[in-house]
């Protein structure tokens, strides 16, 4: 008993500061992929690059676009596009309200050049109603959709003493009846539509609903197929749809703090 | 051929007295055995298993569009627990035709537990009947899928999406007489846990009987794989698992590059080797501090979560991954190590090191934690062997089986290698999966130390062609942190994936975790359930 306050006061605190200081990922951490300004429409990489299939348009189209719901954070796209077209970014803060805030839109100029179009914000309106009620605090319910378990993970990881989260008023509880919301990963699989609309229906409301990582989001790389609805948004309202395979832990808590209204916390 | 093959032929072709067909394959030291007749897969499996070989996995197909037109079926063995050390690195496959309008065999899993759910899933996807099987429910799809619809023939549109219809309740086994109580739970769970069901029948606290109900996450995966370039399907099986995404991508890999040929460089051997060492000792470590968790001890939950994450944070260093996704690739690999990774690396694993020993010896001097731990889900060799158990499980029961060693792989083929030394242990219960793992996380530091002390130079990737040779057929285990995982790839006549078929760790694992759970009592459940760390996506798939 005394070696282990001996060693936890020898440890000290090992709790990162996110959101209140941004985090670095390391070097050689990918982020969404972008376009590279000045770069020529028809230097793109080709949709067939994608294995998740998140990229549409291309050469022969006047529309290219990156659906970053659907990316697996892979960077084979920045690995096979012509003079570096395509480029992983270092940004991992990317949570968005509206599945289309996630769409990386891209035209030909008169001129033959890519330009990215503006990206609609990520909204941090958060309903009236939800904030009056829930407040600051967030206790969720997780709900495995059928998930690899990576995103699970990350969730896990959240309680651990790097992240915490408890610290931020945010928590996971047992029951959906104790919940303020579902946290969701995988793409609803057949075998779990009935459990994920029944914990969904349990849950007091008002509710929120958060989609973690790619399968969630938009079915990701198992799609849609006999065995999977293709994504939480085919059976569920969606209010919060965090990006990633699997997104880091940082990048759930500014996904979390978003479904509450609460990303002015950060950069204090 | 290796002699062992040729000494099982020579029994086979006495057994079978001319009704097969004998030829080297997937790989030139293994043995195919074409049986002329469904009915002598009884007597061909029980000759292999007096010759000490165990059942592994079984590949269904559909080839209705070939020239054979027709169902497949094979039966992979591979050297068992009695076969003497040191084990020869071969695979036998009998290998069945099947009519396809009325495909049907008899089933081994009276003679062979192994294979119960192998048969099931191959019912229930391809519609195959085996005929005396001792439980024929459904296992993969749920209820309300409809009759006769079997989702891997190949003609299965995947984008199908049946309607689910009425269904009456699943059978489960009910356990009668006073006072028996039946206690469900799942398939969503109180934790941040995957979906599964279980049911308990109990007297009191003390569990009768267990009955677990999986294939919840079941994403259809192998299918998703089907008519894919093998460079696409790779993200496919780097996806199935999570905290195995090495593993089953490696796996998928070396199946690859036995079907085109393909030589990794020792470089990129030694790299996927290092990544290998590294993801069992993420999952060891948050294991170790999982498994206190059970017991109430968060002191220890902890500590070991903060070893895991100081792991998975070098992951991304290392990966940019935290699960060390995009790193494997078929070839070798994506990303080189430099000396600064080395150093890292290095200093993390000391770091690591120091920090295992003091939670080990945290909960070895803490009498209430060991108390739990001690005689708690005894696994018994005798079910392990029938049931075919692999990994850290297998060898807390005293079964020295490792796939690093008995079908080596990544750096491990190589002569001047690194070599694992096995740890065995004999008591089956929590307490032995506990330190057992404590062990083998020690040897994987070693073994990691070992490696960056000889990371040969040159390339780190092989070219692998566009297209594979057609109908080409690899075969593959690999040690996961959970056990021995089976790959098996073939190709179409384009040189796409026409099937792939995976046999995780967890698959084989699974049956054993109610024979362990039998007799103990409902609240030391979620500790036996961790000490095997199963994972239900890898199962699923």
């Amino acid at each position: 008993m005394l070696t282990a306050i001996l060693r936890s006061l020898r440890t000290g605190v090992v709790t990162v500061r996110y959101p209140s200081q941004p985090s670095q990922p390391p070097a050689r951490f990918r982020g969404a992929p972008q376009i590279r300004p000045g770069v020529a429409f028809d230097a793109l990489p080709p949709p067939s690059v994608c294995p998740s299939g998140a990229i549409s348009g291309g050469p022969n189209e006047t529309r290219y676009a990156i659906d970053i719901a659907r990316c697996l954070f892979c960077g084979r796209c920045a690995e096979q596009s012509a003079q570096g077209a395509l480029e992983m970014g270092r940004e991992f803060e990317l949570a968005a309200r509206r599945r289309e805030s996630l769409e990386v839109e891209v035209e030909s100029s008169a001129d033959g050049q890519a330009m990215q179009l503006a990206t609609l914000p990520p909204g941090e309106q958060v309903d009236k109603w939800i904030r009056r009620t829930l407040g600051r605090s967030l206790q969720l319910r997780h709900l495995d959709s059928g998930s690899c378990n990576a995103c699970d993970w990350e969730l896990t990881a959240l309680l651990n003493p790097v992240y915490d989260v408890r610290r931020l008023g945010i928590d996971f509880v047992a029951s959906p009846r104790h919940a303020d919301g579902v946290i969701v990963t995988g793409p609803v699989t057949r075998n779990l539509e009935t459990a994920v609309r029944r914990t969904y229906e349990a849950v007091p409301q008002p509710r929120v609903v958060i989609a973690v990582g790619a399968c969630a989001a938009s079915g990701g790389i198992v799609g849609r197929s006999y065995a999977s609805a293709g994504g939480l948004g085919e059976v569920l309202p969606i209010d919060v749809l965090i990006p990633g395979c699997p997104p880091r832990p940082e990048a759930i808590i500014f996904g979390i703090l978003l479904a509450v209204g609460r990303l002015h916390e950060r950069r204090l | 051929m290796a002699e062992p093959t040729q000494k099982l032929e020579e029994s086979l072709r006495s057994r079978l007295a001319g009704r097969a067909g004998f030829e080297p394959g997937p790989r030139p030291q293994d043995l195919t055995v074409r049986l002329n007749r469904a009915e002598d897969v009884l007597a061909a499996t029980d000759e292999l298993c007096g010759n000490g070989l165990s059942f592994a996995m079984l590949v269904a197909t559909d080839e209705e569009s070939t020239a054979d037109r027709d169902l497949k079926l094979r039966y992979i063995f591979e050297p068992g627990p009695g076969f003497t050390l040191p084990r020869p690195d071969i695979f036998i496959t009998l290998l069945v035709s099947l009519d396809l309008v009325r495909p049907e065999v008899p089933s081994i899993s009276a003679n062979v537990p192994a294979a119960n759910w192998h048969e099931r899933e191959a019912q229930d996807l391809f519609g195959i009947t085996f005929t005396g099987h001792p439980d024929p429910r459904p296992l993969v799809l749920h209820d309300g899928w409809p009759k006769g619809l079997y989702p891997l023939r190949k003609r299965f549109d995947a984008k199908q999406r049946p309607a689910v219809e009425q269904a009456e309740e699943f059978p489960h086994l009910i356990v009668e007489g006073e006072g028996v109580f039946e206690v469900p739970v799942g398939p969503i769970h109180a934790g941040i846990i995957e979906p599964g069901h279980f049911r308990f029948s109990t007297v009191g606290e003390k569990i009768l009987h267990l009955e677990p109900r999986l294939f919840y996450t079941h994403r259809g995966l192998e299918k998703r794989t089907e008519g894919l370039t093998v460079f696409d399907a790779f993200y496919v099986v780097e996806r199935i698992c999570g905290v195995c995404s090495v593993s089953h991508g490696l796996g998928f890999c070396e199946a690859t590059e036995q079907i085109a040929g393909v030589d990794v460089p020792s470089r990129g051997r030694v790299i996927r080797t290092l990544a290998l060492e590294l993801e069992r000792l993420y999952n060891h470590a948050g294991d170790i501090g999982n498994i206190p968790a059970g017991a109430g001890y968060h002191y220890g939950t902890s500590a070991g979560l903060r070893m895991k994450e100081a792991l998975q944070q070098l992951n991304e260093r290392l990966t940019g991954n935290r699960f060390l996704r995009g790193l494997v690739t078929p070839g070798g690999v994506r990303l080189d190590v430099t000396s600064e990774i080395v150093r890292s690396i290095e200093s993390v694993v000391d770091v690591t090191e120091e920090a295992l020993g003091s939670l080990v010896d945290r909960i070895e001097s803490n009498p209430s934690v060991l108390d739990r731990l001690d005689t708690t889900g005894i696994l018994a060799q005798k079910d392990a062997i029938n049931l075919g158990v692999t990994g850290v499980a297998a060898r807390a029961s005293g079964i020295d089986r490792d796939a690093r060693r008995d079908h080596p792989h990544g750096a491990y083929v190589d002569e001047h290698g690194p070599r694992v030394s096995v740890v065995t242990a004999n008591e089956g219960d929590v307490h032995a999966r506990l330190n057992l793992r404590a062990a083998e996380a020690r040897e994987s530091m070693r073994l990691i130390r070992a490696l960056l002390s000889s990371v040969p130079n040159g390339p780190i990737c092989a070219i692998v062609p566009e297209s594979l040779p057609p109908w080409g057929i690899g075969l593959c285990a690999i040690e996961s942190p959970r056990g021995a995982a089976l790959h098996w790839l073939r190709t179409d006549g384009a040189g796409r994936v026409d099937r792939y078929h995976l046999r995780s760790a967890s698959y084989a694992n699974w049956p054993a975790v109610p024979l362990a759970a039998q007799n103990d009592i409902i609240p030391d459940f979620p500790l036996v359930n961790k000490s095997f760390e199963l994972c239900y996506s890898c199962t699923d798939r």
